[in-house]
């Protein structure tokens, strides 16, 4: 049997390799509950941000449209699963996930809770939320612990249609008619600063990044990805002929980047807690789902009773 | 009480074989009451872009596995048996075709 100090250092020597570190491998109890912490939010985030879109499901303006909604929002449900299994690997059940989740004691991603007012918002969120997004899972796919990982690279596969169904929208409306495009501008206006909020606090005040860097559970920190997001999306609005909403807006040939004002992170406090302009529904939707389903998983549950016993749920 | 954790059924790995002829790889896990559910809920979890012919699913508890920190005794026999390998054997340079 080796000390915990001889486990500690193995693991810390695994980490400093690159290794992965998998589920039955030793690990620091305060590794264990960042990742669960991490993975389920991730999960949840996953999950919730269905509602949104789901909101122009019925309303997509043509057959085509409402298949690719259709399609991207099924996917998001398959993220959310993935990453549950990933966090269940650590030790939480998924009725303990969902419960905290309900319970308001576990978070998801502040962006969701901001409504969807026009269809034009369907192509925001695709080409910046997915963006977004898509720039923080392409670095986790190397996250250090394996099934996370392994869950990033699936997930960042099937991420790249999310993003460019939404810019595809955002352009058809850019180049339309004048109300077309003022619409795919306001969305533009709207959807900016809630994204850049996605990347998470400024690092000097994110409790939770040097830890998350040192365990390479993350590889850049939350400034640096929201830097590289601002860096590539300019481009990509501009090319269509949209402002992105900053006077300050520059490029900075010193630092081969844009200077940008940061988003009010009065308001990213505020919605994290709870008084965004969606938490309280976007909440009671979730739990209103997982009440109205309760009767088919105990139907399922009476009938694999009854059929096989040694399926049973412990 | 039927299901006293409301866990949406036991959990399931699923292995999938993208085409005859190559090795099945573990895909990620699934929960489902029984087998069709669990083959259903892989299919439409793991398999929307045509990534697998064939589908295994596995209730997870039945699973073996060794654990990590035998690593060393456990795989051991193996490590000393350098002439298993064909660079243990000089064959001159003019023998062709080995
Ligand atoms: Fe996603
Ligand atoms: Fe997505």
């Amino acid at each position: 049997m080796k000390s915990e100090k001889e486990l500690e250092e193995i693991f810390e020597k695994k980490l400093a390799n690159n290794e992965f570190i998998e589920p039955k491998d030793w690990m620091p109890e305060k590794y264990r509950h960042h990742l669960i912490r991490q993975i389920s939010q991730h999960a949840h985030s996953e999950v919730v941000g269905m509602l949104p879109e789901g909101n122009w499901i019925t309303r997509a303006p043509s057959l085509r449209a409402k298949l690719v909604l259709l399609a991207k929002v099924q996917d998001e449900g398959g993220h959310g699963l993935y990453l549950y299994s990933a966090a269940e690997t650590l030790g939480i059940s998924r009725d303990e996930m969902i419960e905290a989740l309900h319970a308001g004691k576990a978070k998801y991603s502040s962006i969701f809770n901001y409504p969807t007012l026009t269809w034009a918002d369907i192509g925001a969120i695709g080409w910046l939320v997915d963006g977004a997004a898509i720039m923080n899972q392409v670095m986790l796919q190397r996250t250090s612990y394996g099934p996370y990982s392994r869950a990033m690279i699936r997930i960042c596969k099937e991420e790249s249609f999310h993003q460019r169904q939404g810019y595809e929208i955002m352009m058809r409306l850019a180049l339309g008619t004048p109300e077309q495009k003022q619409m795919a501008q306001d969305a533009l206006n709207r959807w900016w600063y809630p994204t850049l909020m996605m990347f998470g606090p400024p690092d000097d005040q994110s409790p939770n990044t040097a830890d998350a860097v040192k365990w390479r559970i993350k590889r850049e920190t939350n400034d640096q990805l929201r830097q590289k997001f601002v860096n590539q999306t300019v481009p990509q609005a501009e090319f269509i002929g949209l402002k992105v909403p900053d006077p300050n807006l520059k490029w900075n040939e010193a630092k081969k980047g844009y200077d940008f004002t940061p988003p009010d992170w009065n308001e990213f406090w505020r919605v994290i807690k709870g008084d965004g302009p969606c938490n309280k529904e976007r909440l009671a939707a979730r739990i209103k789902a997982h009440e109205e389903g309760k009767w088919v998983r105990e139907a399922a549950a009476a009938y694999a009773q009854k059929h096989n016993k040694e399926m049973l749920v412990s | 009480m039927i299901n006293t954790k409301d866990n949406q059924g036991m959990l399931w790995e699923v292995f999938l074989q993208k085409k005859s002829g190559q090795p099945f790889i573990h895909a990620g896990s699934i929960h489902a009451f029984d087998k069709e559910m669990a083959l259903q809920n892989a299919r439409d979890t793991y398999t929307r872009r045509g990534e697998a012919t064939v589908i295994w699913v596995v209730p997870s508890h039945t699973i073996v596995s060794s654990t990590p920190e035998d690593v060393g005794p456990f795989f051991d026999p193996a490590n000393d048996k350098i002439y298993r390998h064909p660079t243990f054997y000089n064959i001159p340079d003019a023998i062709k075709n080995m």
